[in-house]
């Protein structure tokens, strides 16, 4: 296998992806306008008619869909088939509210697979690879979606799912993993296992991790990196628009290529809805432009964004969007401070802690109080109280250059902090805001 | 000669303290002396026992521990003794950063366990004026 998974469409000319987009779209809306209802009724009230979309330039014009239009459609308010003719449900993780329900024809099933397998072989997997996914396996489309990928590349796939790390450590040793596929945060407590199970990095016989479903920062890459030693790619993607594989990195690290044959994207402010030119930073948006069963247009993803179209060395054609800045559900508003949890992630790496805390939130007395638990690094520990207490004041005091408002910081003991297998619940917000 | 104190991570919550104080029983190891110090979130507790490598060894699997140097010193059991040894690291400028007190089982003598900035010349200090100082193997049937 070479460098591509479908070389003639990874790297197919701009003239060429528009021509493929702007040939599915019209019969895409067309779909949706006749099979879903709901979305005709937003059509109808926006006054916009299947006719009036000719290419992809008007797709602006079509209504936004957004979480709350799919937990008001729940469950089969957006479905565009007869159920006999889906495959297959999945579901998102519910780290935002109540689950979604996503509906796929083998169809679907197929190109979504095809965009986990471009994403594999981005990262150099060939058939000879053997491929651990230990994203979880179920209603989440993590170990599915890399799981479909790996078995169309021909790796050896190893169907972890989630979990059990002493088991994936032995599975990972002896029969030789080459590619480790879960979310960031279980990759680096694999790598922090190893070592302290005495394994050093060369010990394994990794090469490259694709993580997602969790936003991750660059230090955390370098650390995981190091710990495993591997190359560790980002993917990214949602349960609405497919699963993972919407977009994955290449070997240049620089950006996730989105599957544009299948992924129409756009960059909207997020307060007047109007898209933005290219290299805008403003709110993600995506239109399925091929999905039979449930086939979102204009989805709202509230990743906060960038894309652009500069010319990648991988020789892929397909836009690159950055890694999410946070989504603006992750985004906590403390006493009037925008506050992302990777910027506390940031701190934390670049004063030598692990990535592992919990942010606590509460009002009291009509004014937030803001808590960080954070996992004590053995090195730091004094038998002299002050010296504890002093670190405790100088990661306050990174934390309040970071993000303009101070948090009180709590050692607690490694490992105390529940560690993900699946997502890691990084905010406790107790504050009743919406009652 | 001074001798190694383990200072152990403990979370300020009901039944912490117990749990590490029954790996030390646990492992058939006696506590000496020790101390607590204590903020809103944790606390440090500082032990002398009876072996202290196997202490070390039990407590690092399942807790952070920090191994320091302290000077054990005898005192008399007379008005005035603790003040005594303390004018000499005093006058030779040692900081203190703390102190706790035990008594032996076996000659029911009173110590002090020093914590100073500089363990090596405190015992020199000490040694010069006579006052008596504990070693590892002397803590282990004291």
């Amino acid at each position: 296998m070479g460098k591509y998974y479908q070389p003639e469409i990874e790297t197919a000319s701009r003239e060429e992806i528009l021509r493929i987009q702007n040939e599915k779209i019209v019969k895409q809306v067309k779909h949706v306008y006749e099979n879903v209802p709901y979305y005709r009724d937003l059509m109808d009230k926006k006054g916009v008619k299947p006719e009036d979309i000719k290419s992809v330039d008007d797709i602006k014009k079509l209504p936004f869909l957004s979480k709350a239009d799919l937990r008001e459609a729940y469950p089969y308010g957006l479905l565009a088939t007869d159920l006999k003719d889906c495959v297959r449900i999945q579901s998102t993780s519910g780290t935002t509210g109540k689950r979604v329900v996503a509906f796929y024809t083998q169809n679907d099933i197929d190109i979504w697979e095809e965009c986990t397998a471009r994403a594999i072989v981005a990262v150099g997997g060939t058939e000879e690879d053997v491929c651990q996914v230990c994203y979880g396996y179920g209603l989440f489309t993590g170990g599915a979606g890399l799981h479909g990928g790996s078995h169309k590349v021909g790796c050896l796939t190893l169907p972890m799912s989630s979990g059990n790390t002493e088991r994936q450590i032995q599975f990972m040793m002896d029969l030789g993993s080459t590619i480790l596929c879960c979310t960031p945060s279980y990759a680096a407590y694999i790598g922090e296992t190893l070592a302290e199970m005495g394994y050093k990095p060369e010990d394994n016989k990794l090469k490259a991790g694709i993580f997602g479903a969790e936003p991750w920062t660059e230090e955390m890459r370098r650390n995981i990196e190091e710990s495993l030693g591997i190359k560790a790619y980002d993917i990214y993607g949602l349960t609405e628009i497919s699963g993972p594989g919407v977009s994955f990195e290449c070997e240049e690290q620089r950006g996730m290529h989105i599957n544009e044959d299948h992924f129409y994207a756009e960059i909207i402010d997020p307060d007047t809805g109007e898209v933005l030119p290219e290299g805008s930073k403003g709110e993600l948006v995506f239109t399925a432009l091929d999905k039979e069963a449930f086939p979102l247009l204009r989805y709202r993803t509230r990743d906060i964004c960038v894309l652009t179209r500069e010319k990648c060395s991988c020789g892929r054609t397909h836009v690159r969007m950055c890694k999410p800045m946070g989504r603006s559900d992750d985004m906590m508003i403390i006493r009037g401070v925008n506050v992302f949890p990777s910027q506390i992630e940031t701190v934390l790496l670049n004063q030598g802690y692990t990535p592992n805390y919990q942010i606590i939130i509460d009002r009291k007395n009509n004014s937030d109080t803001f808590d960080i638990n954070v996992e004590l690094k053995p090195e730091f520990f004094s038998d002299i109280v002050s010296e504890n207490l002093a670190k405790e004041k100088q990661l306050e005091s990174a934390m309040r250059t970071m993000l303009g408002i101070g948090p009180k910081i709590h050692l607690v003991p490694p490992k105390s902090i529940t560690r993900s297998e699946g997502k890691a619940v990084r905010v406790i917000d107790k504050r009743k805001l919406h009652d | 000669m001074a001798i190694r104190q383990v200072s152990v991570f403990v979370e300020n919550r009901p039944g912490k303290l117990h749990e590490t104080l029954k790996m030390i029983a646990d492992s058939g190891l006696n506590i000496r002396a020790l101390s607590i110090a204590e903020t809103k979130d944790f606390g440090i507790l500082r032990l002398i026992t009876s072996d202290t490598p196997k202490t070390i060894e039990v407590l690092s699997k399942e807790s952070i521990i920090n191994t320091t140097t302290v000077i054990a010193a005898k005192l008399e059991d007379r008005v005035g003794a603790l003040c005594y040894v303390l004018d000499f690291l005093a006058q030779a400028e040692v900081n203190i950063e703390y102190i706790y007190a035990f008594t032996a089982s076996e000659d029911f003598g009173a110590y002090v366990v020093i914590r100073v900035d500089d363990a090596q010349k405190a015992e020199q200090v000490l040694k010069e004026h006579n006052i008596p100082t504990l070693c590892e193997d002397d803590i282990k049937d004291i």
